[in-house]
């Protein structure tokens, strides 16, 4: 029993190992990807337009597949066989909450993905008052998405992957088209959450407020790696890579830090 | 805020026929129309039965008649061609104020026009009483194929998302001095319309990776299992029960 506790531990909620991918019309999009996300850590994946970004998130799930290499999410290799489990594991929040919120009302929504894995009854509505409790939305379950504002769209996208209880969550610009405070909301809402986060983003202040450690993918490699204050002060690495710091933000600033 | 969240055929309210369950509802409507729909023509005062029978269900769910004779407004394009019967049909004319009409087409646009009248009311009547989110599920209760479920769920989600896209693109054409006059424009609208159906394809195709993303295979998983007790039930099946026990009439008196 102590074995396999300490394994659960030690094994690492992401590993991607040597993923290779061409997309159909020959353009090869990742280059031989290596990254490894423990349990519980927050990650910010960062690099210019066309990187590869969204190319690795559709690897996480098994949308994508065929390249060489491996992913494995909590010990479990992505392949035909485990695909559902797979997604149950990797719980992916679009940029688009238009795109992610498909159902009539909130709570339908939010109650897909475990109705999706056979969850049913009193469970459900449990696991959905539970997800919409945690991104601050629990009042707002018989809404229409329609009617909600971009801000609280963006929550209930949340809720509706935290609802199949992830191992691992993937926010594809989580602070895009956001206001200020619809910002900080959701920094917030993801600084309380017990879970492993990926979070890809051209959101620099926010990778550093949000994730300790930050990963530049560029061309299809991860270029760098490291504790995410140290990433965004190497000036050489970050203009090496298109990347830009906001006008006047200063990562190493005691404030930026805190 | 309650106003603009449901759909403008639904009347809010709470009366016996609101709380009935939806698939109970379709089924009654369903069954009184093909009641109605086999009751012989000639019988006329079968058709005042059932208007009143229509009246009664109206008055339980508290809808006021002024608003059901809005809501039948619908029907006349089909009203305009059953007026028009009497004079195309072919058969025995009878003269009418100096007008001859076909005694054989009279039947007809009083068929059409009793038994059309009679079915939209009908309908007129379940939308106001049942949201538009509970006919869907109350149509898949009745194991209507899931494709078409979906896609009517799809449309009511996405309905006013592709609205709101025509408004924006209507908004930079003529922030752009487009101003749409005469023909000479259409084309210019016909693109628009082009690419709105590309936008909203393409959004369908992200729509769908975030529903394989949480686990779609190609069925809706059932969220809310409507149920019906066998008072409802009996509830609702009591229209068609006495359109029938009327029909019945019909046909032998």
């Amino acid at each position: 029993m102590t074995e396999a506790t300490v394994n659960a531990v030690n094994v690492p909620s992401l590993e991607v190992s040597g993923l290779a991918f061409a997309y159909p019309d020959g353009h090869q999009a990742l280059f031989g990807v290596d990254l490894a996300v423990a349990r519980g850590e927050r990650v910010a994946l960062l690099g210019p337009n066309g990187a590869g970004k969204t190319t690795l998130v559709l690897h996480l799930n098994g949308i994508l597949e065929g390249g060489a290499g491996s992913v494995r999410v909590a010990g479990l290799p992505v392949a035909k066989e485990n695909l559902a489990e797979i997604r149950r594991r990797v719980g992916i929040v679009f940029q688009d909450p238009d795109d992610q919120l498909f159902m009539p009302t909130v709570r339908e929504d939010v109650a897909f993905g475990p109705a999706a894995s056979g969850v049913r009854g009193a469970e459900l509505e449990e696991r959905v008052l539970a997800a919409l409790a945690q991104v601050g939305m629990a009042e707002y379950a018989d809404r229409p998405p329609h009617h909600l504002s971009f801000g609280q769209r963006r929550r209930v996208a949340v809720a509706t992957v935290l609802a199949m209880s992830p191992e691992i969550l993937v926010l594809d610009e989580p602070s895009s088209n956001l206001d200020p405070a619809s910002r900080r909301e959701l920094a917030d809402i993801l600084r309380g959450l017990d879970v492993t986060v990926l979070m890809v983003t051209h959101d620099l202040p926010y990778a550093l407020e949000l994730c300790g450690r930050s990963v530049i993918l560029s061309e299809g490699v991860i270029a760098a790696d490291g504790p995410t204050a140290e990433v965004l002060s190497d000036a050489a690495l970050m203009r090496a890579h298109r990347l830009e710091l906001p006008f006047g933000f200063d990562p190493s600033s005691p404030v930026a830090l805190r | 805020m309650g106003a603009g969240h449901s759909h403008r055929l639904y009347r809010h309210g709470h009366s016996p026929v609101h709380d009935l369950p939806p698939h109970c509802k379709l089924a009654a409507v369903f069954l009184f129309v093909v009641v109605v729909v086999s009751t012989p023509r000639e019988a006329m005062w079968p058709f005042a039965l059932y208007a009143v029978l229509l009246a009664g269900v109206a008055g339980a769910a508290r809808i006021p008649a002024g608003y059901l004779l809005k809501r039948l407004l619908i029907e006349i394009p089909f009203v305009a061609f059953a007026l028009l019967m009497p004079f195309v049909v072919p058969g025995e004319q009878v003269h009418v104020l100096g007008l001859s009409l076909s005694e054989n087409g009279l039947w007809g646009a009083w068929n059409v026009l009793a038994k059309g009248t009679l079915g939209v009311a009908a309908s007129v009547i379940l939308a106001s009483t049942t949201e538009l989110r509970a006919l869907l599920l109350g149509l898949q209760r009745l194991r209507l194929p899931s494709i078409l479920v979906q896609i009517a769920s799809f449309m009511i989600r996405y309905g006013d998302v592709i609205t709101d896209e025509m408004r924006r693109m209507s908004i930079a054409r003529r922030s752009r001095g487009f101003e749409a006059r005469g023909v000479r424009s259409w084309g210019v609208l016909a693109k628009s319309a082009g690419a709105l159906f590309i936008r909203s394809y393409e959004r369908g195709e992200r729509v769908h990776l975030a529903m394989v993303s949480r686990g779609y295979a190609g069925a809706m998983p059932v969220i809310d299992e409507v149920t019906a007790t066998r008072a409802q039930w009996t509830r609702a099946v009591s229209l068609p029960a006495a359109a029938l026990a009327v029909c019945v009439l019909g046909w032998t008196l």
